[in-house]
């Protein structure tokens, strides 16, 4: 059971963005990073595999079905891509988000929320610690809650694959940790495969079951974090030397640097 | 309330007694909008007592003829027309607000009200009728037409160039100078008689209310806001941005070509009926927003009223301010509206909201 991507082509007009893109099979309960420099095509990725944009070539498989015979909406129920946060100041609370991302699963026009989604997005919010914020503003909330909050839209949808953009940059250290925890749980509990697009490789091999490295609208490696890391792809994907290390306390730490020639 | 209706302490319980408090925040604007209307049906000139009014509202036929006439057939449809035209403006407004993503965007900003007062001064100066046979409606019927074919330019040329709120905007404000040259074009070769009247076609005015006209703009909001509320879940989903409303699975372009062909018509009848009322439209669901929040199944119900209670208000305002003479209503709107509205962007400022 798993998510697999073959052969992506993709597009922006004459520039091509993604060239025969293919990952191996990322399987459920797992979290997967994907890393690569800026431009190389992580977001692209993410929205051709949620369907928001189209590819010329390949297929986007979930657990063997290509995602490309559903329709729109049954798409968006299976994938759900979260983009960078763009820090909307809107009068809406942290309920009103999830309740809104729980009703637009459903077709129809009913004003009302039923008993069921009201249940649902107040086992989310449970689930992830935002009880004390349920009825705040999101314009008054903190990055980290903000984040936590759209996770919450994604988590009440009960997708079969989350896709996060970058849920990490902008926090602090603590929340950093607190929302990489919060996503690795969410996977393994609910047995769905994630991805999570992050520029800080540390963090990635902290959290993550397996790394991909993303180049050039291709993956150039991917695997367990310690070998893919390791990997000299690693180096010339950034242009950096990367060095490995394992902390006191048993976690790997990477630490890129220049190479002076 | 609390007593009777026990609710737990979790955040379903905080939301549904927000949602209670919304929806009397909702109920009370219907009652000022009758109690705005019985104020706006009660003054004017004539001094009628205000008994003398209400019972010739309720009982008609005890009336004598002269009341029946002041009240049903001179006060009532502009009372009702101010109101009317103030719940289209408003929709219209707030529907123009959350597809923009902008809080300063009115049914005027994308150029509808400019391409009308083109389509009444071509009437005026030329009196040629878009639609033959208008006869004494030929001013209207050709505000409607110019300003419902604006929409439609706007409508394509967004379609072609990409539906975004960005070329919404651009392509409006094109249209809007260009319709404003064209109107300026048409008042230079008009003479002294069809200059006054284009000037007082624009200033909008209530005293082009009619029973009919009052019936149309009825049926089009008892149709318009069903269609808007219909789109509440997705147009909320819209106020977090392009890309979190399509994946959540709204079909963004689409929902923005909806609304703006809903808040096109709105506005075009609006304003070929009565001319151009300026900020109703900014500072109705402004209110609107203060009031209830964003969540759109009670924010555009509560911008309609709202700006339907504004525009009964001014109607009034316009016949207090000289005893007997009745101000066009866009000089009054526009004179009260610019410093409520600064007053209010103010006092946002200031809340940090």
């Amino acid at each position: 059971m798993s998510l697999q991507v073959r052969d992506l082509d993709f597009r922006y007009g004459a520039t091509p963005v993604l060239q025969g893109l293919g990952t191996e099979a990322l399987p459920r309960g797992e979290l997967a990073a994907l890393v690569g420099p800026n431009g190389s095509g992580k977001s692209t990725l993410f929205r051709c595999a949620a369907g928001l944009l189209r590819p010329e070539r390949g297929t986007v498989a979930l657990d063997g079905h290509d995602l490309s015979q559903l329709s729109q909406r049954e798409r968006a129920r299976k994938v759900f891509y979260l983009a960078q946060d763009t820090g909307a100041r809107v009068a809406l609370s942290v309920f009103d988000i999830i309740l809104l991302a729980r009703k637009s699963l459903h077709r129809g026009y009913a004003l009302a929320a039923s008993p069921e989604d009201t249940r649902a997005v107040e086992a989310v919010i449970e689930e992830l610690g935002l009880s004390a914020f349920a009825s705040r503003d999101i314009a008054t909330l903190s990055g980290g809650q903000r984040q936590l909050a759209a996770i919450g839209q994604a988590l009440v949808r009960e997708p079969d694959v989350l896709l996060l953009d970058e849920p990490t940059s902008a926090l602090d250290v603590r929340r950093q940790l607190d929302v990489m925890a919060t996503i690795r749980e969410a996977t393994r509990r609910r047995d769905i495969v994630t991805v999570v697009a992050i520029h800080d490789l540390s963090l990635a091999a902290r959290f993550a079951d397996r790394v991909l490295v993303m180049n050039a609208g291709r993956i150039a490696q991917a695997g367990a974090p310690a070998e893919v890391l390791a990997h000299e792809a690693v180096s010339e994907t950034y242009a950096v030397g990367v060095h490995l290390e394992h902390s006191a306390r048993g976690t790997l730490l990477v630490e890129p640097y220049i190479q002076v020639h | 309330m609390a007593a009777t209706l026990p609710m737990p302490a979790t955040a379903t319980g905080d939301y549904r007694r927000r949602n209670a408090r919304r929806l009397k925040l909702v109920l009370a604007g219907i009652v000022a909008l009758a109690v705005a209307l019985a104020l706006d049906v009660s003054i004017g000139p004539g001094n009628l007592p205000l008994g003398d009014v209400l019972r010739t509202l309720v009982d008609p036929q005890s009336a004598t003829p002269r009341l029946s006439v002041i009240v049903w057939d001179l006060r009532l449809p502009i009372a009702l027309m101010a109101m009317a035209v103030g719940a289209m403006l408003g929709l219209s407004g707030a529907g123009m607000q959350t597809i923009l993503a902008n809080p300063l965007a009115d049914p005027f900003t994308l150029g509808v009200s400019a391409a009308a007062t083109v389509g009444a001064s071509v009437a005026i100066v030329f009196g040629w009728s878009v639609i033959p046979g208008a006869g004494p409606f030929i001013v209207t019927v050709n505000a409607f037409v110019f300003a419902l074919a604006a929409s439609l330019v706007l409508f394509f040329m967004t379609k072609l160039r990409g539906v975004s709120a960005e070329t919404m905007i651009l392509v409006g404000i094109a249209l809007l100078f260009t319709c404003n040259a064209i109107t300026a074009l048409l008042q230079y070769r008009s003479n002294e008689v069809q200059l006054t009247q284009i000037v007082f076609w624009t200033l909008g005015s209530l005293a082009r209310a009619s029973w009919e006209k009052v019936g149309v703009a009825a049926l089009l909001i008892a149709l318009a806001l069903p269609f808007f509320l219909m789109r509440g879940w997705a147009l909320t989903a819209l106020r977090l941005g392009d890309e979190r409303a399509e994946s959540l699975g709204v079909r963004v372009d689409r929902l923005r070509l909806e609304i703006l062909i809903a808040t096109s018509l709105l506005a075009a009848v609006s304003v070929s009926f009565v001319g151009g009322i300026g900020f109703i439209g900014l500072v109705g669901p402004h209110i609107a927003r203060l009031l209830v929040g964003e969540d759109q199944r009670f924010f555009l119900p509560t911008a309609t009223i709202a700006s339907a209670v504004l525009l009964s208000l001014a109607s009034t305002v316009s016949k207090v301010i000289t005893p007997g003479v009745i101000y066009p209503i866009g000089i009054i709107t526009a004179l009260i509206g610019v410093p409520f509205f600064i007053s209010l962007v103010m006092s946002i400022r200031r809340r940090g909201v």
